[in-house]
């Protein structure tokens, strides 16, 4: 406390204002233990003390915000390199709005800053600010006013703009916080769904991680380096070449035709199929139950359908969408040219969200009339061959207690929520809702790219913090049955929240002290499926 | 005096109009956008609207007709405008304060077209005792002082709530206490005017009368041209403010927020894409600034991962 550069914590250290956000603190603020929004019952989860952050990385990097490290931007070591990133910062910030850099969004961000009222009803609809105990660097009006404020004084050059529309100081110290706290945001868009005028301050977020990634070429290296570039290379965020990846379908073939004692086969490169099923490759290595699971309700339904090895042909992701537009663009057409390549008639995604909404939903304005293939989610058509009376169902197989964790991507950023349901409905006897859900569920806390980040102590945070109110949402769905003596389902239909659900369970050890495991629908359905061996979900090794 | 707040109003209006326009055709013009909607879609068909679902739910949903109705989306999207919707469900204090100012607003854009119907009734010749001129009198003279008092109160409590809520204020800047001032010092002008000058609204149909006639006739009283005054430099002013929510929400709702309509059999959207595939970004980031590569057409195809014979390939 001696040093006056210390986050002075005898203070209330969550009341962090716009006017601090240029300090020469090393630390704007903290989440203390203390602060954590309280979880439901008398069970003890035992929250620790932050990790601290390693020197190679508080030396290297400007860890200046908090007590978490994700934007990895190199700390300036002289006056020069500082006014450098300041600049470069607002030449970028000055292409975010003009129309040629930023047609993709700048309708959205101009009437955002504009019109926004700072009336703070997007505060309480932040999961994240919540749990935070409402931390003020939480709030979503936190960031996108002072990212406001730079574009009134220094881009828009507003006269009276200090007057006006309040001032902010701009230094290194200042864009190295702006970009690390767009970092705090799932970009679930929450918030802006509860906006009375219709601004998206979650937006603002978005584009603060464009300026980085886009001008200053800085991004996280899970979604830039190891992610969307690393798919380009080879064609799949995880590592897997064409033949890795239809060399690893051949061993779930084999295995889970063993196991269910379904005999089934993954076809590859159908010219012509009627549908170019992409999965999240990462399923293929953490959960081949899902690829799998798949596969057998294709091919018990006696539909016409293939795998891609083309390049991203089997790798669904798009992690541009959470940060970069150019990327998004690139990576949509991949996927685009690998189904004209084969001539499918319509392109049916695994369950994976935000590559439901890339392709479908923000790719629809940018793939040209030449590469335009229909694009569906999973869920119609799974509903679909539920309802067709195709494949027999013994509901009792699934009388276990189920809740249903809802994608921000599907539900409320694409109005996909009820083909699920009526899956779980039927085949789940004893399924319950989560409250809210449907368009007004929470985010998993994995969401804008999070869940596939473990850096130093990134999924403490993601665990703490980001996923607490999903980790209460699932705890009050359970309230009947807590403990760890009823064992119970998480269906989590999509890759990133499945990653974000195996993170929550094994942090707070729910496996043990809930009795909770986790995987997406089409597992619920196989293991209904009367053609299958009982047995399919496996309660003990799902992690 | 008079004539002053006559030509002040012609300008006033005229800035008003042209203010808003201005910014309407400045959104319109901009290029089109990504899609970036946000559920529950009212307009959406088939029960979906409901639950929040849209037609993404259907199996090959480009097969079918969308079903969309803009009588669900009005039944939104008004009730919203009027009654302030989503405050209400998700910020209560906040619309305790925000309804009664809101609606006061428009009850005194409803006066004020009373006013004119009066004034052009009266000059069309209509006897000032005749059943329209009479029903317009009374409907205003109830009218005028609740529309002044919602939102004189409206704007206190919005005023009460900035100062005394940290969460407000520290993001409040010195606009956001001008602007209420505002406000109440032109409610205020015209609460007085009506309870001591004007209770009938006479001078103001006659003051609107003359407007619309060029009769620049002497007004006998300097608190009705104050509050002349007052309320045109508020109308005027604020297109130049955030408060220009109250017309341009209807494109963050109905453009951005409602704006699902595919690409399929859409020839517009797909020359508006031939459009800004064609401009020319200037990021600087090495993925992205490409030698030789100037539109986004020409960067999206490029595939700076890839070794260059394979991009060589594509070109």
């Amino acid at each position: 406390m001696n040093d006056p550069k210390q986050l002075d914590t005898a203070k209330d250290h969550k009341q962090v204002r716009i006017g601090d956000i240029g300090k020469d603190t090393e630390k704007l603020t903290t989440v203390k233990l203390d602060d954590l929004m309280p979880l439901p019952g008398d069970t003890v989860f035992g929250d620790k003390e932050w990790e601290p952050l390693p020197e190679s990385t508080t030396e290297k990097y400007a860890c200046i915000l908090d007590d978490v490290n994700i934007l990895q931007i190199p700390r300036p070591q002289s006056k020069e390199e500082e006014e450098e990133l300041v600049n470069k910062f607002l030449d970028g910030m000055r292409k975010l709005f003009d129309p040629q850099n930023n047609w993709t969004f700048l309708s959205m961000l101009e009437t955002t800053m504009e019109n926004c009222a700072k009336c703070n009803t997007c505060s309480d609809a932040c999961h994240l600010f919540e749990a935070s105990g409402h931390n003020e660097m939480y709030r979503p009006l936190f960031r996108s006013e002072i990212f406001r404020r730079i574009y009134k004084k220094y881009v828009k050059e507003q006269p009276l703009a200090r007057w006006r529309s309040g001032d902010v100081e701009l230094n290194w110290r200042t864009v190295a916080r702006l970009g690390e706290l767009a970092y705090r945001c799932n970009i679930c868009r929450r918030c802006a769904q509860t906006c009375p005028i219709g601004a998206d301050n979650a937006l603002v977020s978005r584009e603060i991680r464009k300026i980085f990634s886009q001008e200053m070429g800085i991004a996280t290296p899970e979604l830039h380096e190891r992610g969307s570039m690393l798919q380009m290379k080879v064609g799949s965020s995880t590592g897997m070449n064409a033949k890795a990846v239809i060399d690893n379908l051949e061993f779930i073939d084999e295995d889970f035709s063993e196991e269910t004692g379904y005999e089934f086969k993954t076809p590859w490169d159908v010219e012509g199929a009627d549908i170019l099923l992409i999965h999240n490759a990462g399923e293929i290595l953490s959960w081949p139950d899902n690829v799998a699971a798949f596969s057998i309700i294709f091919q018990a339904a006696g539909l016409s359908w293939t795998l891609s090895s083309d390049l991203a042909g089997y790798d669904n992701i798009n992690y541009g969408v959470f940060y970069d537009d150019v990327q998004t663009a690139r990576t949509a057409l991949l996927h685009a040219q690998a189904a004209k390549k084969l001539g499918v008639k319509k392109i049916v995604f695994g369950e994976c969200g935000h590559a439901h909404k890339a392709l479908t939903v923000i790719a629809d304005r940018i793939i040209p009339p030449g590469l335009q293939i229909p694009r569906e989610s999973c869920f119609p058509l799974l509903r679909d061959i539920v309802f067709s009376g195709k494949i027999k169902f013994d509901p009792e197989r699934n009388n276990f207690p189920v809740t249903m964790h809802d994608p921000c991507n599907l539900t409320r950023l694409m109005g996909i929520i009820k083909p699920q349901r009526d899956i779980v409905h039927k085949l789940c006897p004893q399924f319950r809702e989560m409250n809210p859900h449907g368009p007004h569920n929470y985010c998993c806390g994995g969401g804008s790219g999070f869940a596939v980040m473990s850096r130093s102590n990134i999924t403490e945070w993601r665990c703490k913090v980001t996923g607490r109110k999903k980790f209460e949402q699932i705890l009050n769905a359970f309230e009947d049955c807590r403990g760890p003596d009823v064992k119970k389902y998480i269906a989590a239909p999509c890759s990133n929240c499945k990653g974000q659900m195996r993170d929550l369970i094994a942090h707070y050890e729910l496996r043990e002290k809930e009795g909770l495991t986790y995987a997406g629908l089409v597992e619920l359905i196989v293991n209904a499926m009367v053609d299958v061996k009982p047995g399919f979900i496996k309660w003990e090794d799902a992690m | 005096m008079s004539q002053f707040a006559y030509l002040l109003t012609y300008l006033g209006l005229a800035v008003f109009i042209l203010a808003a326009l201005k910014r309407i055709v400045a959104y319109k013009r901009n290029p089109m956008h990504l899609r970036w909607e946000l559920y529950p879609v009212p307009h959406e068909g088939g029960g979906k609207a409901s639950y929040g679902g849209g037609y993404l739910e259907d199996l090959e949903w480009w097969n079918k007709p969308r079903e969309t109705s803009r009588i669900r989306e009005l039944s939104v999207m008004i009730p919203e405008m009027l009654f302030l919707k989503a405050a209400y469900e998700h910020n209560r204090p906040l619309w305790m304060a925000s309804f009664p100012f809101h609606f006061g607003l428009y009850l005194t854009f409803g006066l004020v077209a009373l006013l004119v119907i009066g004034a052009v009734a009266e000059l069309l010749g209509a006897p000032t005792d005749s059943g329209l001129v009479a029903l317009i009198v009374s409907v205003s003279t109830i009218l005028g002082p609740i529309a002044f008092g919602m939102s004189l109160v409206g704007a206190f409590g919005l005023l009460r709530r900035r100062l005394r809520d940290p969460a407000l204020r520290n993001y409040s800047a010195t606009e956001h206490y001008f602007n209420l001032a505002l406000f109440i010092a032109a409610m205020g002008v015209a609460m007085l005017t009506w309870a001591t000058v004007d209770p009938s609204f006479e001078m103001a149909r006659g003051f609107i009368a003359g407007l619309i006639t060029f009769n620049l006739k002497g007004v006998d009283s300097s608190l009705f041209l104050l509050q002349v005054v007052l309320a045109v430099l508020t109308l005027a002013y604020i297109p130049f403010t955030h408060m220009s929510h109250f017309f341009m929400k209807y494109f963050l709702y109905h453009d951005i927020r409602w704006g699902d309509k595919p690409n399929v059999n859409a020839p517009e959207i797909n020359e508006q894409l031939g459009e800004v595939l064609g401009y020319e970004p200037t990021w600087s980031a090495s993925h992205v600034a490409i030698p030789g590569k100037k539109t986004w057409a020409d960067i999206a195809t490029f595939n700076p991962a890839a070794e260059p014979e394979e991009n060589e390939k594509t070109e």
